[in-house]
């Protein structure tokens, strides 16, 4: 275990860790402040990483875990790794600091909080630098399993659990098919490793698992990712805390499955279906998630689908760029690869921007107790701190100058555009909706940002409608880490190009294998002439504001969508009706009526053994062994059969008994013809004992429905009956003329030798297989227990109430 | 000779066997079904006697013996149980 893995598991050993400090210490010290340190940590130690990996290296660590099955916990930092852990290291930091101000030490249970919080920490870290398929697929559960635990944290709360369990299904669902998918491309190149999957790309691609594989992990990622149509959890999981919702639902857990798309870029880019389905979903998504924002009255309900529009923007993008794998190229690739760097950017850019927004939003809730926009309203006079971070982060969402959105969005413009240049995928003529429904997004995109701004700190104040009363501006601990967040913001406007050489080019190569650092040659910058992007960007501004201001006009329209045709009423229905149907599946057939399921069992065995029979050809028949049959056998057999008769078809139960009795002694007489004097002798004792049993038992029979009537017919039963019957017989006439082996009798016929027995049927009872007989012992004293507990250990009473009611 | 006599006597008694079995299936009555389910017995007893005679075997004697005990036991069973409605009274 190197220094590096031990940083990885921080989380883990601190979870642990928390809860004993939270109770000793946390009636004078807010527990958070205790965890606050683990994430720093974590993020200097990753932040000294970056002049190495900045110049192009990976770090590739190896810890044991299942050597035997060559699981290991591979650690491989490459630039994208790095990316993704400073991201989830430096706003975690930011997030715990948040909490310690958002939390109430006093009201909360803070040690579930902070544990919770820093496994799912732990697992994020350990599932973007795992190398080994496996560790990263339990850590990827691990992350949903948190996530459930956080979003229900408040588990006294309805919504809050629903809100858990719908989460939990979807992703779990998608962490299964991505498990299924993960194993195709292990069963392809022999490997758990991911570089050595990169390594045998040719691989995978020619193999028949390609398309499977692809589809399954995809469907992972977009689950993980909200993406359309999975993407119905994410709006349900703002129940969680905010700072949860800053955390996981805006930065780090949403972004679990960009990361998956671009870690498998290097092995399925290039290809149409990915190119489709990557692109495709994400645009289908992006416009989604901002069409529905906008309707929105909860603010951190419309954070939600926003994240859900703007992960539908990158992942566009990582589609897109993926066509830079696309094999004879040539030198086109800059062009596509061009639109990897983009979603690199604007992920990092999100990242900042959204968890600003976020504690924003939590500001607000958590100073007027309220975060419904039709109740709020200038609170800009009130709160000019939180006013200033919400203006720079929705106006950086939004894609203005001079802040990082601007950047990343003239870049994502760039990218769809050169979408629709595409010329070497099938469908090619659709990729020009690429850059319609992009600009068509960003202008929703802008209006839900307008509102987000306008809504609760513009027009009038209202405190006649809000829950609390002196309303303030938050404390500082509260307003540092979104201000922090919406320096970054601005920083990045400024100088771009310092995050983008040291962590987004090595992010960038990590994706697009064959680039180097030097060969990367973007560069970001905020003027580039007047071109389609900047024409676009003023167009969504101009239409974005009109459509603001007459948004009381048109937001009308949204009634005419029917609720039907929602993809939350399809879940919630589809839920339904799979429970429905499951439990009227499981009525009609687990009756409760042992008649069926016998009736079931005895099917089951005809059908297997009757096929088998036939299927295999095995019905033949060879009487040369038989011994001769004598007169007497025959009358034997006959009194057997008369006897068993009556037994079936006698109205009085007692003929019953008295018949069953004949069939035994009959046996008794068939096992001396037969030359079985033990055998014999048992069955008349066991014969006699059954019978006064069967008369002990006929006494206890309840009085009121005590009918004696014949069995009743019924035409299933005698088919069924016949049918095991024939079988049977057939089965046994069938074996026991095939004798493939010489009986091991001689053996036994040594009884003398062996064991000093003359009897050789007590030599093997005793001697030769004991073992059984000892259990076979064992059996008849469980059966005499048994029976001596059930008389004598009844529930005195209860017998007498139910004799009383009847 | 000695061997068709055997023979012949086991078939005269499985004939006998299969007209007590008529008897168990007619009835009329329980106690007619009992009393053939006892001449069985006794009609085994007689069957396993000729036959190891047949055999010229010793191994079934005891088996006579344990028909004769139980078959006297199951028809007091059945006669306790006919007569009284129960096979083992309880003593209070």
């Amino acid at each position: 275990m190197s220094l590096l893995h031990f940083i990885i598991l921080l989380p883990f050993f601190a979870a642990i860790i928390i809860p004993y400090i939270y109770k000793k210490f946390n009636a004078k010290i807010h527990t958070g402040w205790f965890v606050v340190v683990i994430p720093l940590v974590i993020l200097i130690h990753l932040a000294l990483q970056i002049p190495n990996i900045s110049t192009g290296d990976t770090i590739l660590l190896s810890m044991p875990w299942i050597p035997s099955l060559g699981i290991n916990f591979d650690i491989y930092v490459d630039g994208l790794a790095l990316l993704f852990g400073l991201i989830i290291s430096g706003i975690g930091t930011l997030v715990v600091f948040y909490s310690i101000f958002y939390m109430d030490k006093k009201r909360e249970e803070l040690h579930n909080f902070y544990v919770y919080l820093l496994l799912f920490m732990g697992a994020m870290l350990g599932l973007v630098v795992s190398d080994n398929v496996f560790v990263l697929y339990t850590l990827w559960e691990l992350t949903s399993v948190s996530s459930f635990l956080l979003i229900a944290y408040w588990y006294e709360r309805k919504k809050s659990r629903a809100g858990a369990l719908k989460a939990m299904i979807i992703t779990v669902f998608g962490g299964l098919a991505m498990l299924a998918g993960l194993i195709l491309l292990t069963m392809i190149t022999d490997t758990y490793s991911l570089r050595e999957m990169f390594a045998n790309v040719t691989l995978i691609t020619e193999s028949s698992l390609f398309i499977p594989a692809m589809v399954l992990i995809l469907i992972g990622a977009f689950t993980k990712s909200a993406q359309y149509p999975f993407s119905i959890w994410l709006p349900d999981a703002m129940e969680a805390p905010t700072p949860i919702s800053a955390y996981l639902h805006s930065a780090t857990m949403v972004k679990a499955g960009i990361y998956l798309v671009a870690r498998m870029t290097p092995i399925f880019g290039g290809n149409a279906a990915w190119f489709w389905m990557v692109g495709g979903i994400g645009v289908i998504t992006l416009i989604y998630g901002s069409v529905r924002a906008v309707r929105q009255t909860d603010l951190k309900a419309l954070l939600a689908f926003s994240t859900i529009s703007q992960l539908g923007l990158i992942m566009s993008l990582l589609g897109v760029g993926s066509a830079a794998l696309y094999f004879d190229i040539g030198d086109a690739q800059e062009i596509y690869a061009f639109a990897i760097f983009a979603a690199l950017f604007h992920l990092f850019n999100h990242s900042t921007f959204k968890g600003a927004l976020f504690m924003v939003v939590g500001i607000i809730d958590h100073e007027t107790g309220t975060r419904d926009i039709r109740r709020l309203g200038g609170l800009m006079s009130i709160m000019p701190l939180t006013f200033t971070i919400a203006l720079i982060g929705s106006l950086s969402m939004a894609g203005l100058p001079p802040f990082n959105g601007f950047l990343s969005k003239e870049m994502f413009f760039t990218g769809m555009l050169s979408a629709s240049e595409i010329s070497f995928f099938t469908l090619e003529e659709l990729t020009i909706l690429f850059p319609i429904i992009a600009w068509v997004a960003s202008v929703f995109t802008f209006i839900y940002c307008l509102i987000l701004l306008v809504r609760p700190f513009f027009g009038t104040f209202k405190p006649d409608k809000l829950p609390k009363e002196k309303i303030h501006e938050a404390p500082v601990g509260m307003l540092i880490p979104p201000a922090i967040l919406g320096a970054l913001v601005v920083l990045i406007f400024f100088f771009p190009n310092l995050l983008a050489n040291y962590i987004l080019k090595p992010a960038l190569i990590s994706v697009i294998p064959g680039m180097t650092m030097e060969t990367v040659p973007f560069k970001i910058t905020a003027w580039h002439g007047f071109q389609t992007e900047l024409w676009m960007t003023i167009g969504v501004i101009v239409l974005g504001s009109i459509l603001f201001v007459a948004i009381k006009k048109w937001n009308i329209a949204f009634r005419v969508y029917p609720d039907k045709l929602s993809l939350n009423y399809l879940y919630s229905n589809g839920i339904e009706n799979l429970e429905q149907g499951s439990a009227s599946f499981t009525n009609r057939y687990m009756t409760g009526s042992i008649r069926h399921y016998l009736l079931y069992i005895f099917v089951f065995i005809v059908l297997i053994l009757g096929t088998a029979l036939i299927v295999f050809d095995a019905i033949t028949f060879d009487f040369s062994n038989n011994a001769y049959v004598t007169v007497y056998d025959i009358g034997i057999l006959a009194a057997m059969v008369a006897a068993t008769f009556t037994v079936l078809f006698t109205k009085n139960r007692i003929t019953a008994i008295v018949a069953l009795g004949a069939v035994g002694y009959l046996m008794v007489m068939l096992f001396v013809i037969f030359r079985a004097p033990d055998l014999a002798m048992t069955q008349m004792v066991v014969e006699t004992a059954t019978t006064v049993l069967f008369l002990l038992c006929f006494y206890h029979l309840p009085k009121l429905e005590k009918k004696i009537e014949k069995m009743k017919f019924k035409v299933t039963n005698l088919v069924v009956s016949l049918a095991v019957g024939v079988t049977m017989t057939v089965l046994t006439l069938v074996a026991t003329g095939h004798q493939l082996f010489t009986p091991i009798t001689t053996f036994f016929e040594n009884a003398y030798e062996l064991a000093g027995a003359k009897n050789i049927v007590n030599a093997i009872l005793v001697d030769f297989r004991g073992f059984d007989t000892m259990l076979e012992i064992a059996v008849l004293l469980i059966a005499g227990i048994g029976v001596y507990t059930l008389v004598k250990l009844q529930h005195k009473g209860s017998d007498s109430d139910e004799a009383g009611t009847k | 000779m000695f061997e068709i006599l055997m023979i012949l006597s086991l078939i005269i008694l499985t004939l006998a066997i299969l007209l007590n079995i008529y008897r168990v299936i007619k009835g009329p009555s329980s106690a007619d079904r009992v009393q053939a389910l006892d001449s069985i017995g006794i009609n085994l007893i007689a069957g396993i006697a000729i036959f190891s005679v047949y055999l010229d075997t010793h191994a079934f004697f005891e088996l006579i013996l344990l028909i004769g005990i139980l078959s006297f036991v199951g028809t007091i069973a059945f006669a306790r149980f006919i007569e009284r409605g129960v096979v083992i009274e309880r003593k209070r």
